[in-house]
């Protein structure tokens, strides 16, 4: 597009996005109902909203990824169909997705020209490929090694191939969606920047995500969407996070968690030495020591990827390790025929497992089944020593279903068809109800949605206060910030720093989970 | 061994390599496309039954070739359906087509021809015939490379050199173009290939397409070249050699042609030295060479050889995810 016409298109001021009516359903689920949005160009415009908004489905009926049910797109002005990919495409349209879009054993610069090359051979386009990449990391900070393969390369910088790619298929118009969500703060921000100074060059951003901070930093205006409608659309200067929270849940939500200061016990949990092999045979988890006490929360904060996931597997009794662990002062065995996580349990402790629809439910069974994994030899399971009892593992599930304000209350459910939250809330509903001395749990709240995220931390904090121990592995800064009593940051498989949450803040975790470790504090 | 014997050894050693080349390269194409296919056992021995067929029928070999490549595409093409469109099971799918492809052969050649399954003896013209190359006999003369020349390199028909050829043009296809990139691509991530605007319905296809047309000139190669006519199951697991050099190759072209000679090689020995004495141990009986492909192949998959990473999309239909 050349100088003029941008110019054009601005004084006519027709927007860069125009979506009217949209609708889409899967099924009986109505994803997107009458939905209008209209994106200024060279802006950067929000949209937040809650997962199972309707946001990802949204965007990808823009990038011709799913079709619309009804209504229209324009682009520019122009009314513009796009029945797949290869029209959005063509409008100019560029995404970044979630979950990034490459192939892994392929060069930065494979990755950039796939689809998007021109002529029988490769050669010329890897040389035009490699030329652009080469502007571009001047231009905007965007530097890639062009050779690299893709799975040797930092989550940050998959990112960065992938906005690549968009700027290669000269897209004018970019959607990123939950880009924050793999990166430390400071390649956050650095993220930013690139965007900023996209925007600059005139170029119309787009960033779903369901961070208000990051949305209250970055975008000039804002949309929220609830339950497949948009509810709103402001400009990002006149509004505040509580607002933008009220709109998106549809209710006034506390965004900080109102909790009495701790009052720690003695330790339920110590940890020394622990030491995992990873599956190429590195060491995954170097050294790791750290005590949590009755009557606390200890949050294990750092980017997905430096040694969370093995640290939750080794003490849940899922996969083996080295060193020295002890509950209640009662040493366990960590690698032996005594290590499976029945054993875990019998000592007191409790697991909500990070993936929940892998390793906490088995997603084809029925809640109360679910409600009983682990748990069949409890005599209040069984008719006799060998007989379950079916009729009151059905009403047991009921009434902890209703206690942990599970929706709907129905034990006979399959866990697939209950939505994230709800299949969390019946994880922790089975595992907490047992009144542990130690619960373990790895993202309590990935994938659920404000309104049970409230409800789950009050969990967690009652049973902080109720004198037990709880291991927190979080990815989400601010969960942590808000549950924490002390906070071990996580990087490269081992603790780079422990902090009181009283005296510590973002600024300084985020540092530290960039490995970027400061001055050691008693 | 004298320098004649090894280049005997040798020369059927190329000749029995082949069709496990150029059944392995169909299988590469295929599988580094995402698409597992234990079918190519059962597309060989249709484009086996039908180009022996038509050429005892009209007498003409590449008649007989295009009908073989015709019937093996066509099975490919139902893979294709049941495992891209359809998005079945993809080893069950195949499984069908071995088992269609066994029966089927054999039915309509007992009622084609009334002899018990065969095809009528080909000659002439309704075969491929040995290629040979100028001058073999002057040079044959000169001492060394006269006879690797002639007896080595020289007198194969037609298919063996274009198993040979398929190599580096595998090679060149998969790294150096951009099907072959987008085919690479689609094995490993189809999700990037859609999202980059290509279709991996049409890629997936034209992969099980050049597949089928692989596995069309093995199976004519086996009746039409190195055998003058068809025998029922005449392919006997060479299919499912193919694979396991497939694997052992790593997925890669150049390692498939030194595969595939491999195991022509030792089926080359088990034919040649029926009974071999080796000191300490006594005679190895016949039956243990002839098994020997078979080891190799259970030594082979059961992962002996370094780690083979298949693609990693390979075996999955493509299905849009739910938002």
């Amino acid at each position: 597009m050349n100088a003029n016409g941008s110019d054009l298109r601005r004084n006519t001021a027709a927007p860069a996005i125009e979506l009217r009516n949209i609708s889409k359903s899967f099924g009986a689920v109505i994803a997107n109902r009458d939905i209008s949005l209209s994106v200024a160009p060279g802006t950067i415009h929000g949209i937040v909203g809650e997962n199972g908004a309707g946001k990802s489905t949204l965007m990808s009926i823009l990038y011709g990824f799913y079709r619309a049910d009804a209504g229209e797109i324009f682009i520019n002005g122009a009314p513009t169909k796009i029945p797949d990919s290869k029209a959005a495409i063509a409008a100019g349209i560029g995404m970044v997705h979630q979950h990034f879009k490459l192939v892994h054993n392929f060069t930065v610069l494979e990755n950039v020209v796939l689809g998007a090359e021109d002529g029988l051979t490769l050669r010329p386009t890897l040389a035009r490929a490699r030329k652009l990449l080469t502007d571009l990391a001047d231009e905007y900070e965007l530097n890639v090694d062009p050779n690299a393969v893709v799975e040797d390369l930092s989550v940050g910088h998959q990112q960065r191939v992938e906005i690549l790619k968009a700027l290669f298929r000269r897209a004018d118009i970019l959607i990123l969606d939950e880009p924050t969500g793999v990166l430390t703060p400071p390649e956050a921000d650095h993220l930013f920047r690139i965007l900023a100074s996209l925007r600059d060059e005139g170029k119309t951003i787009i960033l779903i995500t369901h961070k208000l901070r990051e949305i209250m930093a970055a975008t000039d205006t804002v949309s929220v969407m609830r339950r497949g409608e948009m509810t709103a659309t402001l400009k990002t200067s006149e509004t505040s996070p509580e607002q933008l929270a009220e709109l998106m849940v549809g209710r006034k939500v506390l965004l900080r968690v109102d909790k009495k200061p701790a009052a720690p016990g003695p330790a339920v949990l110590e940890v020394d030495g622990l030491q995992v092999d990873g599956e190429r045979g590195e060491t995954a988890l170097k050294n790791i020591s750290f005590t949590v006490r009755a009557g606390e929360v200890l949050g294990v904060a750092g980017v997905a990827g430096n040694g969370q996931s093995e640290l939750l597997r080794a003490l849940g009794g899922i996969s083996p390790a080295k060193g020295t662990v002890r509950v209640n002062g009662k040493a366990i065995d960590l690698a032996g025929a005594d290590s499976g996580a029945d054993a875990r349990r019998r000592s007191g402790i409790a697991h909500v497992p990070e993936d929940r629809q892998s390793l906490g439910l088995v997603m084809e069974f029925k809640a109360w089944e679910n409600m009983a994994f682990g748990y069949h030899d409890d005599p209040a399971f069984s008719r006799t020593k060998w007989l379950l009892d079916i009729e009151a593992m059905r009403s047991l599930t009921g009434v902890a279903l209703n206690k942990y304000d599970v929706r709907p209350v129905d034990p006979n459910l399959v866990a697939r068809n209950f939505s994230g939250g709800n299949q969390q809330k019946i994880v922790l509903a089975r595992e907490i109800d047992r009144n542990p001395d130690l619960l373990i749990v790895g993202q309590p709240t990935r994938g659920v949605d404000i309104g049970a995220i409230e409800f789950i931390h009050q969990r967690v904090l009652e049973l902080r206060d109720a004198g037990k121990a709880v291991l927190l592995v979080s990815v989400e800064l601010d969960e942590i910030l808000s549950l924490s009593d002390r906070i071990a940051v996580m990087f490269a498989g081992e603790i780079i720093g422990t902090r009181d949450a009283s005296e510590t803040d973002e600024k300084e975790l985020g540092l530290l989970m960039a490995g970027i470790a400061g001055e050691a504090r008693p | 061994m004298d320098f004649a014997t090894v280049l005997q050894l040798l020369d059927s050693t190329l000749r029995l390599s082949t069709p496990l080349l150029l059944a392995c390269l169909a299988g590469l194409f295929s599988e580094r496309a995402g698409i597992f296919d234990i079918g190519l056992e059962g597309k060989m021995l249709a484009s086996a039954f039908f180009s022996a067929a038509v050429a005892a029928a009209t007498g003409s070999a590449l008649l007989g070739l295009a009908a073989g490549m015709f019937a093996s595409m066509a099975l490919a093409a139902l893979h294709g359906l049941a495992s891209i469109t359809f998005r079945g099971n993809q080893l069950i799918s195949g499984v069908a087509i071995n088992f269609l492809a066994s029966g089927l052969t054999a039915l309509i050649g007992q009622n084609w021809f009334k002899l018990g399954g065969r095809t009528p003896a080909l000659s002439g013209d309704a075969r491929f015939l040995p290629i040979d190359f100028y001058f073999s006999e002057t040079l044959s003369s000169i001492p060394f490379i006269g006879p690797i020349y002639s007896e080595l390199l020289s007198g194969h028909t037609l298919m063996v050199y274009v198993a040979l050829a398929a190599v580096p043009a595998t090679w060149w296809i998969l790294f150096r173009t951009r099907f072959g990139l987008q085919l690479r691509a689609v094995g490993e991530n189809p999700e990037a290939v859609d999202t980059a605007g290509l279709s991996v319905t049409a890629l997936r296809y034209q992969a099980t397409l050049i597949c089928g047309l692989l596995c069309g000139l093995a199976g004519a190669y086996l009746a039409t070249g190195m055998a003058a006519g068809f025998i029922r199951d005449m392919t006997a697991g060479k299919g499912f050699i193919a694979l396991a050099a497939l694997i052992f190759a790593k997925w890669r072209p150049g390692y498939a042609l030194l595969a595939c000679l491999l195991f022509g090689l030792l089926e080359a020995v088990a034919i040649r030295f029926q009974n071999i004495d080796v000191v300490g141990v006594g005679t190895v009986p016949v039956q243990f060479m002839q098994a020997l492909p078979y080891i190799l192949t259970v030594v082979i998959l059961a992962g002996f050889i370094g780690k083979a990473i298949p693609p990693r999309a390979g075996g999955e239909p493509y299905a849009k995810e739910r938002a």
